[in-house]
């Protein structure tokens, strides 16, 4: 069997002498699928092994504690514990706030709200903090030092050496950032980083009542100690105060898992572009065996068997297969060297590029295996081609010699079945469970068969419009897209899922965009004041007056946490957190939820606001508490089902110590999109007019300039006092969801790279018929305009079944991103897809002339010759 | 009036130039039945492409109709051959993604003819196939695709029509039919018809025979009335 599988391997190497370059084209349209693949599994797996390697520098410390307020006591004995055990410990508490460039007294240059980073000395333990002059970081626990973003210096028109008030305390800029481990680049787009040493943050009198603020303890522990023993021990009592804690194994956890998801979310977009690929493969190798027809049925006439026909050309299919699969590894390994540029700014390590051995390989093997699959169908449909085929076939040049239907042929369904198979496999073996696999294998075909039956759809409207009484040249052009053995839809697929990727992207960034700058005609406010103390409430009110400016709302805030609450919901998990704790976190199972454990900022008043709908129960109508002594509250209607309480139930409340008893009489549905301070629970007011609190003030300014000169002159006043400006939201939305979608893009580019390589190489499949065709038409009289018009109305056709079937789809995708993830009205955006759909036109007239210019070349002598 | 002049084509080979047609001059009076025979290898479908403008003799001219061909754009030769010239090949060369009346429309479609529907319906019935415009070439027999093509090179009424070996993958009896359709043609509108073949009996059938050998002309008679 050795010796005649070589025999056929070299009948094979043989038969493809004239061919080999065609069909290398067409499975180059795998190898793009391959590179994409083989650039994210490398490049995540330089990511893992470098998060692996940093993991220590990205906490900063062997275990770090922190909390949303200054460390319990507890905590501190704890620390005090493993200080005595020989641990170091040091402090970080990071807040935002508003800087001004310059001093309060000279006026200052100009503010700009920042991310403010008090560093203890020693912080961090682990990594190194690069700054610009290079060394400045071992300089700024020398005194009142910052060490900030550039961008900050830019905003405000400063420069290193230049005074930085926060609050009540100046600062000297020492220099600015380069390399802060453990950040990602996207976070200063929130606001530029201020490090300043972190005892002097009491000076700049900013944290006041209510702001926010954490706190973290980072301590680095000997040899002797593990930091995950450690955890593991106190977890009860940080829990039960609310305290977070994180090693540098947690560290590594999160990170991996997350860059693991960021990978199989772009392997996905991979993997399709793979299989666009492979369906490429099947229409080429399909043209391909209909040229093979005389060529089999000769061979079967001189003994070849079925079994060896199907051999002959599955070898060729495999080799052809691997040619593409070795290019697709080799572009990967490149791609894998842009991947950094395109998603450093997510990354929070270095990541040093190496080519890495796994991914390569079974980009290898993936990619001959999707080849051989892929051309298994058309192969199987010839090897019943009958010997007398020598002796008479159609002439028409259209017949594939396939029996009529794949479905009477066992050997073809089982071909379909393991292709099926094989998807749902790899999908499994990329995902973490096999339900994940499974779900993704479904939505890769529901996208692909989406795309298909789209594209089928337009191709059958553009059959009619060829009955058209258009001119000539145009309705053969049209008719040419029908032409048997065209792969129109192997190209609408590849070139549609392209636009639908590209499409979809479009959609969700100008809705996501739209709607943050609809929220901002539409709000009555553009500018908001935050952290706003009891005492500084009217002078900051006669402030805005005095510029006749309107006070919009002037929102009190009471930050809380929950005690204990009572559920009645039926099927309510158990909660360990009811009846008077929310402590109780034992394992991951009967760990409270989030919103069990986290810090509320409620206000109270006694009217529903205009962004608010009660949705169950009523809004009260007494001023003071029931008769039980408990005071009234309003829910926020998915608050509630996250908690699952209802109308009726009890909630306790821990208000700095004080035990607040409410009931739930209403649920409310929130606007949250629009520009004005929500809440979750809004009380009675009786409940917490007295307690401690601090105000938002929400007010309107027109004016640019006069905006920026109330945020620097509130600033000068009451320098803890945070301001935020609506434009500023924008700005960072905008920016955070370009950098998103850069990243969606590049990888959606390799769906449109698949989709011109089918194009070409469909295009290089039907050449001969094509340039036959042509070159008879010449001799019938057409012009080479005439010629150049036909192919022009064939591939601007093409283009456009291809963007019209992916924009339509982009639309029910869009739709569906924008209506479930971001939660909010979809509008489609006729520019974006417009550029989307020329774009893709143009790509395919400018790829289909210029692979089609041989046609032009051949004299039309050539009709006579050919017999 | 289709004139030859000193007709000579040579195609380079590796490093030598073979000689295919040599010095062929003749001319062809307006309605005549004219075969070119020839062995394998002669310069038949070489001298028949020369003379429709296809390809451009390395030395020599045709001229159509007064119109020296080497003075035209190859564009210019098109839309001649659009108006004045029609074929007949021996695989047919028929659209495969036309009907038969959308093929035989293709030659007046491309001049923007408004009567190409009519025109070509016409045709159709004058070669016996009126019931089968709408059927696509590969639901049509060997003998019904010629006709087919015959109907295409007779709709913009040319002044020649070059047939190559329009029999030659025909059975006996449909080519004696399919050549008795190119002689009533050729009397009732009054075409020009160069036949380039191999067929002796068909030869016989012409008006005048050019006997091709090795790339000149070996023989040229008119047969007697």
């Amino acid at each position: 069997m050795t010796l005649r599988i070589g025999a056929l391997a070299a009948l094979a190497w043989r038969d493809t002498r004239t061919t080999r370059r065609r069909l290398v084209l067409s499975m180059s349209s795998i190898a793009i699928g391959v590179a994409a693949l083989v650039a994210v599994d490398s490049y995540s797996a330089d990511v893992v092994r470098s998060i692996h390697a940093q993991a220590r520098s990205l906490l900063g410390a062997d275990l770090s504690v922190s909390a949303h307020r200054p460390l319990p006591a507890p905590v501190l004995a704890m620390l005090d514990t493993l200080r005595a055990k020989g641990a170091a410990e040091t402090r970080v508490t990071t807040f935002s706030t508003m800087a001004l460039g310059g001093t309060i007294e000279g006026g200052g240059k100009g503010t700009k709200l920042v991310q403010v980073r008090a560093m203890g000395a020693g912080a961090p333990y682990y990594g190194v903090i690069e700054t610009s002059p290079a060394g400045r970081w071992s300089e700024l626990q020398g005194g009142e030092n910052a060490i900030v973003d550039s961008s900050l210096l830019i905003a405000l028109n400063a420069n290193v050496g230049d005074t930085l008030s926060l609050g009540y305390a100046r600062f000297a800029i020492l220099g600015t950032l380069r390399n802060v481990p453990g950040d990602v680049g996207i976070a200063a787009a929130l606001g530029p980083r201020v490090y300043i040493p972190d005892r002097y943050v009491g000076a700049t009198q900013l944290l006041g009542f209510g702001s926010r603020a954490d706190y973290e303890s980072l301590v680095r522990l000997p040899a002797t100690l593990d930091a995950d023993a450690i955890t593991k021990a106190h977890r009860e009592l940080f829990d039960s105060l609310q305290v977070r804690s994180q090693t540098v194994a947690d560290t590594e956890r999160s990170l991996t898992r997350s860059i693991e998801q960021l990978g199989r979310f772009l392997g996905l977009v991979g993997l399709i572009a793979l299989l666009l690929g492979g369906t490429g493969v099947a229409s080429a190798l399909r043209a391909y065996m209909s040229e093979k027809i005389d060529a089999i049925a000769v061979l079967r006439c001189l003994g070849a068997s079925g079994a060896q026909v199907v051999w002959i050309f599955v070898m060729e299919a495999a080799g052809l297969g691997l040619a593409g699969a070795t290019l697709g590894v080799v572009l990967g390994v490149g791609a894998q060297l842009v991947l950094p540029h395109v998603l450093g700014s997510f990354i929070p390590v270095d990541v040093e590029p190496r080519f890495e051995w796994i991914p390569a390989l079974s980009g290898l093997a993936l990619g001959t295996w999707v080849g051989i699959l892929f051309a298994l169908g058309p192969v199987l449909g010839v090897r019943k081609v009958a010997p007398l085929q020598v002796l008479r076939r159609d002439d028409d040049g259209s017949s594939t010699g396939e029996s009529r239907s794949m479905w009477r042929d066992p050997a073809r369904l089982a071909a379909g079945a393991v292709l099926i198979a094989s998807i749902v496999a790899v999908c499994i073996a990329r995902a973490d469970s096999a339900i994940v696999g499974l779900w993704m294998a479904t939505g890769i075909s529901a996208a692909i068969g989406a795309t298909w039956l789209a594209a089928m759809v337009c191709a059958r409207a553009a059959r009619r419009l060829a009955r058209l009484p258009w001119r000539f040249v145009v309705r053969h052009g049209i008719a040419n897209v029908d032409r048997p053995g065209n792969q129109t839809r192997a190209v609408v697929l590849a070139l549609g899922f392209g636009a639908f990727l590209l499409g979809t992207l479009a959609l969700v960034q100008s809705n996501v965009l739209q709607q943050i700058a609809s929220t901002a005609d539409a709000s009555a406010a553009n500018i908001a004041f935050f952290d706003v103390q009891v005492d500084q409430a009217n002078p900051l009110d006669s402030m805005l007056h005095a510029r006749t400016l309107p006070v919009l709302a002037r929102v009190p805030i009471v930050p809380m946490r929950i005690a204990g609450y009572t559920s009645r919901k039926p099927k309510a998990p158990e909660r360990p957190a009811a009846h008077d704790s929310a402590q109780g976190r034992g394992t991951d199972r009967a760990r409270p939820s989030w919103a069990v454990r986290r810090e509320y900022r409620s206000s109270y008043r006694d009217s529903l606001a205009s962004s608010e709908k009660i949705v169950a129960g009523k809004w009260w109508t007494t001023p003071g508490p029931d008769a039980d002594g408990a005071f009234e509250i309003s829910v926020e209607k998915g608050l509630a089902e996250d908690l699952g309480v209802l109308v009726g139930d009890t909630i306790t409340w821990d208000v700095q110590g004080v035990r607040i008893r409410t009931r739930v009489t209403s649920l409310r549905e929130v606007q949250w999109a629009r520009f004005e301070p929500n809440f979750f629970v809004i009380f009675q007011s009786a409940a917490l007019r007295e307690a401690p609190q601090s105000f938002a003030f929400l007010s309107r300014v027109n004016d640019d300039g006069a905006r920026a000169r109330l945020q620097r002159d509130a600033v000068q006043r009451f320098p803890n006092v945070s301001s935020i400006d609506l434009s500023l939201i924008e700005n960072a939305v905008a920016k955070i969801l370009a950098r998103v979608s850069l990243a969606v893009r590049f990888m959606a580019l390799f769906s449109v790279v698949t989709g011109v390589l089918v194009l070409v190489s469909a295009i290089a499949a039907s050449r001969r018929q094509r340039v036959r065709e042509s070159v008879l038409l010449k001799t019938l009289g057409a012009t080479r305009a005439q010629i150049i018009r036909m192919l022009f109305t064939e591939y601007a056709l093409l283009g456009a079944i291809g963007s019209v079937a992916g924009i339509l789809l982009a639309t029910g995708g869009g739709w569906a991103a924008v209506h479930f993830i971001f939660k909010t009205p979809f509008s489609i955006a006729p520019l974006s897809l417009a550029l989307v759909a020329a774009a893709t036109m143009l790509l395919t007239v400018a790829t289909g002339l210029f692979a089609a210019r041989d046609v032009f070349a051949e004299t039309p002598m050539a009709a006579l010759r050919e017999v | 009036m289709l004139v030859a002049r000193d007709l000579t084509k040579s195609f380079p080979s590796g490093d030598r130039t073979i000689t295919v047609l040599r010095d062929v001059s003749f001319s062809i009076a307006d309605g005549d039945f004219v075969a070119i025979v020839g062995p394998s290898g002669s310069g038949k479908t070489t001298l028949l492409g020369l003379l429709a403008g296809l390809d451009t003799p390395s030395a020599g001219s045709v001229l159509i109709d007064g119109v020296d061909l080497a003075a035209l754009s190859e564009d210019a030769r098109a839309r001649l051959r659009g108006e004045k010239v029609g074929f007949v090949f021996q695989s047919f060369q028929l659209i495969p993604t036309l009907t038969a009346l959308e093929n035989v429309r293709v030659p007046l479609d491309l001049r923007g003819d408004a009567s190409a529907e009519s025109r070509a319906m016409e045709l159709l019935r004058r070669v016996g196939l009126a019931d089968r415009t709408h059927h696509y070439p590969v639901r049509l027999s060997g003998g019904e695709q010629q006709r087919v093509a015959i109907a295409r090179a007779f709709v913009n009424s040319p002044r020649v029509l070059f047939a190559d070996e329009p029999t030659g993958n025909l059975d006996h009896d449909t080519g004696v039919r399919i050549v008795e359709l190119l002689e009533e043609l050729n009397r009732d509108a009054k075409t020009t018809v160069v036949i380039v073949t191999h067929d002796l009996e068909l030869a016989a059938r012409a008006r005048r025979m050019i006997r091709l050998s090795d790339g000149a002309i070996v023989e040229d008679r008119v047969r007697a009335a």
